[in-house]
């Protein structure tokens, strides 16, 4: 064996053995701090969990970019939806006003909050985007409360990892992780620059979570449950979006 | 290589030099073992981000510049194929299935493969001298005269000697070096530039570009450079030689299996 080759051995088989280790030593950390997804499993999950570990280290405490007034979009775009349900177009019928948004799981006084009830809470807005996976973006003003501000008031529980939220739609339901629920831009939003939420855009209640993309933006909430784990929801793969081949994780 | 050297002009004799040097030692060796494994990882990389990238694209075929563009506002262009979205107007009366989910999934983990590659291979670069010695030219390289030169016989489609089996020539070293140091850094920016997480945490990356859908219109456009270069480069591997330029990349080795026996 010549030097040339002997001392390439030794490189590969150090690096090889860096590389092992390290990765194992990652996972373990991973896990710790919180930075695996429920979609973690099958052959897109190391990819899922680099993207979502990362951007956890990088971004739990920054915030969306925010715009002046003048960039807010004239035409903002509200995607194809499902036609509205029977129960929902009773509600609609009513004014919303028997709307409720029921807080459950790991919290200490489980709560059905009347749409009155969220906007006698001090309101916030913020001038962001929305972003669809499919490419296309627009600018609008949301408003509405804090869901750090209705978490607060129901107690959420120590243990607690992640928000489920649900529309009135049974087949749309999603997920985020505290440091995306607790964050002061996610929103549960009732107003769009300067009037009610539009129907088309979620209204009366949508999720609004700035730093993922559009999907993550639920329309029409009703329920929110405070959890641990996100495997006893659906597939357990977090979300509606994964069963459907989407990323649970959508701040890419 | 029966010929009298003496009777040659110094560079075909340098060149005949190096022809004999090529077969005395039959199997040269050409590519670094790290060189090969990272030049196919990137490879198969690149193929699957094509793909999923194209397949995404097919979801919104439209560009626009600045930070925001729908279907309701007027686009810079779009590509005048059919959608995999029916609230996108095409003129073609259907609308293709939906691909996205899968793409985006491996496009992303497709990406976080080829960058760890690419890093790997930058620190290789680095550390071993394989930039300097292989990739940058030399000073005599960008001399007016070889410069001319290496243009002149690339159109007129001249096959290259057998010294540049064993070494790259200037037009190459300036090309490889433009897709490592520009292109790919480029298309890892355009493409961070789109993430709303990423962009929460580093807004100058999209704001340089001048918003989230020229970000989108600029990835597009670099992986256009891109896959201009992969077609300049299989085309040219081609008229090189398609084993003679294709096997050093896989063994290592510049000759063939006969002439290494």
């Amino acid at each position: 064996m010549t030097d040339i080759s002997r001392r390439k051995l030794i490189w590969t088989g150090l690096g090889a053995a860096a590389g092992v280790s390290g990765l194992a030593v990652a996972a373990r950390l991973a896990e710790k701090y919180g930075l695996v997804p429920p979609d973690h499993g099958g052959i897109f999950g190391v990819g899922e969990t680099l993207t979502y570990a990362a951007q956890r280290l990088l971004t739990r405490h920054s915030m969306a970019r925010e715009f002046s007034p003048s960039e807010i979009s004239k035409r903002p775009f509200p995607n194809e939806m499902a036609p509205p349900s029977d129960a929902f177009k009773r509600l609609q019928a009513a004014g919303f006003v028997d709307w409720r948004l029921t807080v459950t799981g790991m919290v200490d006084q489980p709560t059905s909050f009347s749409l009155a009830q969220l906007k006698s809470y001090p309101s916030r807005s913020q001038i962001t985007m929305v972003q669809c996976e499919e490419g296309w973006s627009y600018i609008a003003e949301w408003v509405g409360v804090p869901l750090s501000h209705v978490l607060n008031l129901v107690g959420v529980h120590p243990q607690a990892r992640y928000v489920a939220y649900f529309s009135i739609d049974p087949n749309w339901w999603d997920s985020m992780d505290m440091a995306d629920a607790m964050h002061p831009q996610t929103f549960l939003t009732y107003g769009m620059n300067g009037h009610e939420l539009p129907v088309g855009h979620g209204g009366p209640l949508r999720m609004r979570v700035p730093r993922q993309l559009g999907y993550k933006n639920v329309k029409f909430i009703t329920h929110l449950t405070v959890t641990d784990s996100m495997k006893k929801f659906g597939k357990g793969l977090g979300s509606a979006s994964p069963e459907a081949g989407y990323a649970w994780y959508a701040g890419i | 290589m029966a010929r009298s050297e003496s009777a040659q002009a110094p560079l075909e004799a340098y060149v005949a030099r190096s022809v004999s040097a090529v077969r005395a030692s039959a199997a040269a060796s050409r590519h670094s073992a790290l060189v090969r494994v990272t030049h196919w990882i990137v490879t198969l990389c690149f193929f699957a981000l094509l793909l999923t990238g194209i397949e995404i694209l097919i979801s919104h075929p439209r560009f626009y510049w600045g930070e925001t563009g729908t279907v309701l506002t007027k686009p810079l262009f779009q590509i005048p194929i059919p959608s995999s979205r029916d609230l996108v107007r095409t003129g073609y009366g259907y609308v293709l299935p939906d691909q996205n989910g899968w793409s985006r999934y491996l496009h992303f983990e497709a990406a976080w493969i080829l960058v760890l590659t690419g890093l790997l291979y930058g620190i290789f670069g680095l550390a071993t001298g394989h930039f300097r010695k292989n990739l940058f030219p030399t000073g005599a390289d960008l001399s007016w005269r070889t410069l001319s030169a290496t243009i002149a016989g690339h159109l007129r489609f001249q096959r290259p000697s057998e010294a540049e089996a064993r070494s790259y020539n200037v037009l190459q070293r300036l090309a490889y070096l433009f897709v490592i140091f520009v292109l790919f850094p480029l298309i890892i920016w355009t493409g961070l530039a789109m993430s709303p997480a990423f962009v929460s945490a580093f807004p100058a990356t999209v704001n340089l570009l001048g918003g989230q859908q020229s970000a989108r219109l600029l990835h597009f456009v670099v992986t256009l450079a891109l896959v201009l270069f992969l077609v300049v480069h299989i085309v040219m591997i081609c008229l090189a030689g398609f084993w003679s330029r294709t096997r050093p990349m896989i063994t290592g080795r510049t000759g063939t299996s006969k002439e290494r026996v």
